[in-house]
This record gives structure tokens, C-alpha cells and sequence, in this order.
């Protein structure tokens, strides 16, 4: 199994605290890799490492290596904007524009200099059926994304982040703002967009990590303590600390 | 337990208060739009909208005050509109938080409370004098910009502000720039803030009179360029009842100020709240 994105020896600090210590881990191409661990525990400060959005934040240091297609991303001659057209994003919370649904789609597109009307309109309409939307939505492209239910824009940030054409989709915690069915959807969604994108997703939920994905890491205060083979990790887990917090003792 | 008033009894009390100090606001503006109505509207004629004065304005019609009114509020808001956005977008989205912000924050809110003839006097000094622009619809349009530009560059700063912070990571996420960011996504879901502050400016333009006794002349005429003197509207009324010309003209022409600014403000309204309807799906 080729790998798209590793990580060696990654430190990363906001001003004095040490958020991840010595984080090593390789992300397998084409396949849903769940990061799973109590709150704080440094999972999303991680996804956000890898499409440097925590570049906004003018007191955050990163030390080590992280490698996407065996090219460093901290590298000072990688341009961000590349990069995340590379990783794309979706959200805890659904966080789709206040413009039209098509708008929400083709504004990727848009910032990135596609002018031409058939392209875009192509484009849109594909990651549209791509994300399982378009038939909810295709009579009413022009009207607000904000209109839409919340699963619905859930999906929709999915068609918007995947109509870009990103080689790896971070999702942090998509469906927790979510009802069963919704989630379900995503799920589902999931599985599919696997065979076209490297997914990494933040879960809390223990069955969602083993029904969406191959591999998992288990993060705990900012460390990883166990990584593999989701099924291995569930079913036999090598530590303790683990095995406490699959089975509920904690977090 | 001592209370001399019942609970129940002093929530009565105090709902009658508030309705009577509700009523009471809106009675005030009745009152007030009323009367200059009811001592305006009988002036109301075609000559009167569409003719030119006779004499110093005893008799005769108003459009050229009606022309210059519009003709100074729109080099006011050209001219202020423009920076006031500007300014915020640097205040809201570049400056962070330091001693220069909370300076250019200060003068902004200083500039506020001048009083308009302070900005009257500089005008006179500045645009007239020093930069020679005399008594024009350019001097006057400018003064009143200045002073529109404070109430715009808050009311934008604030609209800019609570823009969700989820809208910015979503599309920072899609790997467009900060700018792109701020243009494609930030502004437009300010839009309607802004405009109210642009309305608010402009009708701190538009019914200004001292801030233009200085700098934009008295003139009769219609001004055909912006070098030309002018007479807005509050300048002509201003004049009418001091000078004892006309007190009739005085309240026509009151009238179709305060008619003027309501049919501005109803309509930017209309179109602010059909945008927010299609932005936000309902």
C-alpha cells in the first residue's frame, strides 16, 4: 500500500504548550484512515496541521516532518493555496456560504481561475452527484445553501471540497452536528469517496471509526499510543490505555 | 416578607410603563413628521418640485436646492464611501488588535462627535482657502464626507466583525487567499451592515446644514458642474425662516427633505432585506 502523507517526528506548539509530541504516522493513499481520542487529545489540531489552517493562528510553531506525495508542506517554497487545492477541508459544523448552492460548489473552481461557464457548470454538477445531492437539489441550484437541511449542507461542503479535485479530504468530526439518517448518508458518502480520495477523519464515534474506515490511530494528550489496522485496534488492542478508551472506560 | 408592592402588581406596573414610553417615542416622530407635513404638503405644487426660485425664494419652486442636495450627497458618498469600507476592512480583517488600531479607532470615534460646524470651519479653511476650490458643490460634498466617513467606517467595522469565522475557514480550506477570502465571501455576507452604515452616512449628509453654511455658497442656480455654488436643501430652509423670507416655503421645503430621506430609507431598506432573503434562503 502506497503512502500518500508521513509524518515524522512532528512536534507543534501554541506559544508554551506542547499540543503534539513526537508524531509519527503514514497515511495509506485511497483509503479512510479515523483519528480517535478524548477531546484535547490533539486530533484536530493534527488534521489542521496537515492543510496548515493553523497557520492562521500567529502562535503556532511546528517542528518535524510532514510529507504529502514526499514533498515537505512546511517547506517555505510550498504555496499554501496549492497545498489545500491538495487537502481539502470539511468542517465540524455544516459551513456552507450565504450565496446559491451552485455558488457554494463552483466557488473553488472560481478562486482558483476557472472562468469558463461549461467547465464549471460540468464540474459542479458532477461533484454534485458525486456527494449524492444533486437530486435533491438540482431544480433549485440558484437559491440559498443556507435553506438546505443540515446533512444537506454537510453534503454539500463535501461537493464543494471534492469539486477542487483535492488528492486528500481532512473531515473533522462531520457528522457530529448531525442527525442518524444524515449521518448514515455521510457514511455512505464516505465509502464511495474512497476509491477517488485519501480520507482522514476525526471521529468520537467508536462505530463510526470501525464501519468508515481501514486504519485507525488512537491519540491521547497529544501523543499517538496505538495505530494499525482498525479491525486489529478494536478487536485486540496491543495497549491498555486503548483498550480503556474503545471499550468506554474513559474519555 | 415586606414588600409594598406585589410582585404580580409591580409587573403590571412596569409593562404599562414600557408600553406608554413605546408609544410615547413613536408619538414624538408622528408629532414632529406630522406637523412639517401638515405646514408643508399645502406648498406641494409641480412648480413648486420642478421650479426655479423667484426672488430670494418668497415665492417660486426649489429644484435647484433639490439638484444640489443630491448633487453634494453624492460626492459625499463617493468620496466617503470608499475609504469608510477601506478603512474597516483594514481595521476588521488586517490590523489586529494594537496601540495604532486603537488610535485610528479613537479619532474615528472622536470624528463623530465633532459638531458639524467644527467641520464647517475646516472646510472653509481647507477646501475653499488653501486648496482654492472656492464656494463649490466640491467643497461642500467634501466636508460632508468627512463627516460621513466615521459613521460608515463603524457601522462597516462592526458588520465586517461578525461575519462567522466558519465562513473564512471554509474558504481558506478551498485554498483561496485572504483576499479572495475577504471579496468573495466576507463582504458580500457584510453587504446589508454596510449599506445601513452608507445610509446613515448619507443621511447625515444629506440633512446637514452647518457643515455647508461655509463651504458650498448660497447660490440660486441650478449647479451644472461641481465647481459651481450650490444650495442644498436644510442650507435653503436655514435661510427661508432666518431671513424671514418665506416660513411657508420654509415648511415645503422641510416637507420634501423629510420626504426625500424616507423614501431613501424605505427603499434601501426594501432591497437590503430582499438581499438578506436570497442570501440567507428565507
Amino acid at each position: 500500500m502506497e503512502n500518500i502523507i508521513e509524518v515524522k517526528d512532528l512536534n507543534t506548539y501554541f506559544e508554551e504548550s506542547h499540543i503534539l509530541k513526537d508524531i509519527n504516522i503514514e497515511i495509506p493513499k485511497n483509503a479512510v484512515t479515523s483519528l480517535i481520542g478524548p477531546s484535547g487529545c490533539g486530533k484536530s489540531t493534527f488534521l489542521r496541521t496537515i492543510n496548515r489552517m493553523n497557520d492562521v493562528i500567529s502562535t503556532f510553531k511546528e517542528e518535524g516532518t510532514i510529507l504529502l506525495d514526499g514533498q515537505e508542506i512546511y517547506d517555505p517554497e510550498v504555496d499554501v493555496v496549492d497545498l489545500r487545492k491538495k487537502v481539502g477541508m470539511v468542517f465540524q459544523k455544516p459551513n456552507p456560504f450565504p450565496k446559491s448552492i451552485f455558488e457554494n460548489v463552483a466557488y473553488g473552481l472560481r478562486v482558483h481561475g476557472e472562468s469558463d461557464k461549461r467547465v464549471i457548470k460540468k464540474r459542479v454538477e458532477a461533484s454534485l452527484k458525486e456527494s449524492a445531492l444533486w437530486n435533491e437539489v438540482k431544480d433549485k441550484l440558484d437559491s440559498s445553501a443556507m435553506g438546505l437541511s443540515g446533512g444537506q449542507q454537510q453534503r454539500l461542503c463535501i461537493a464543494r471540497t471534492i469539486a477542487v479535485e483535492p488528492e486528500v479530504i481532512l473531515m473533522d468530526e462531520p457528522c457530529s452536528a448531525l442527525d442518524p439518517i444524515s449521518t448514515t448518508k455521510i457514511e455512505d458518502l464516505i465509502h464511495k469517496l474512497k476509491n477517488d480520495f485519501t480520507i482522514i477523519i476525526v471521529t468520537h464515534n467508536m462505530q463510526q471509526a470501525t464501519r468508515v474506515s481501514k486504519y485507525t490511530a488512537f491519540f491521547l494528550h497529544g501523543e499517538i499510543i496505538e495505530k494499525g489496522l482498525t479491525d486489529k485496534i478494536f478487536i485486540e488492542p496491543e495497549d491498555k490505555r486503548t483498550e480503556d478508551y474503545i471499550t468506554g472506560r474513559f474519555g | 416578607m415586606n414588600r409594598i408592592i406585589p410582585p404580580n402588581h409591580a409587573q403590571k406596573i412596569m409593562n404599562g410603563v414600557f408600553w406608554s414610553v413605546g408609544i410615547l417615542a413613536i408619538l414624538i416622530l408622528v408629532v414632529i413628521i406630522g406637523y412639517i407635513l401638515y405646514n408643508g404638503l399645502p406648498q406641494f405644487s409641480l412648480e413648486f418640485i420642478f421650479g426655479e426660485p423667484v426672488g430670494s425664494g418668497e415665492s417660486g419652486g426649489i429644484w435647484p436646492m433639490i439638484v444640489s442636495s443630491f448633487y453634494v450627497t453624492f460626492i459625499a458618498l463617493i468620496v466617503a464611501t470608499p475609504l469608510g469600507v477601506l478603512a474597516a476592512i483594514f481595521l476588521a480583517e488586517y490590523a489586529g488588535e494594537n496601540n495604532l488600531v486603537k488610535a485610528i479607532r479613537f479619532a474615528a470615534e472622536t470624528l463623530a462627535s465633532i459638531p458639524s460646524i467644527v467641520f464647517g470651519l475646516f472646510g472653509l479653511t481647507f477646501f475653499v482657502v488653501y486648496l482654492q476650490m472656492g464656494f463649490s458643490v466640491l467643497s461642500g460634498g467634501l466636508t460632508l464626507a468627512l463627516m460621513a466617513i466615521p459613521t460608515i467606517l463603524r457601522t462597516a467595522e462592526v458588520s465586517i466583525e461578525s461575519v462567522p469565522q466558519s465562513y473564512k475557514e471554509g474558504s481558506l480550506a478551498l485554498g483561496a487567499s485572504k483576499w479572495q477570502t475577504i471579496y468573495r465571501v466576507v463582504l458580500p455576507a457584510a453587504i446589508p451592515g454596510i449599506t445601513t452604515g452608507v445610509i446613515l452616512g448619507m443621511a447625515r449628509a444629506i440633512e446637514e446644514t452647518a457643515a455647508i453654511l461655509y463651504t458650498v455658497g448660497a447660490s440660486l442656480a441650478i449647479p451644472l458642474s461641481i465647481w459651481d455654488p450650490a444650495r442644498p436643501l436644510p442650507l435653503h430652509l436655514y435661510i427661508l425662516a432666518t431671513e424671514g423670507i418665506s416660513l411657508p416655503n420654509a415648511y415645503g421645503t422641510a416637507a420634501v427633505l423629510v420626504i426625500l430621506i424616507l423614501i431613501i430609507t424605505v427603499f434601501t431598506n426594501y432591497l437590503v432585506e430582499r438581499y438578506t432573503k436570497k442570501m440567507m434562503g428565507r
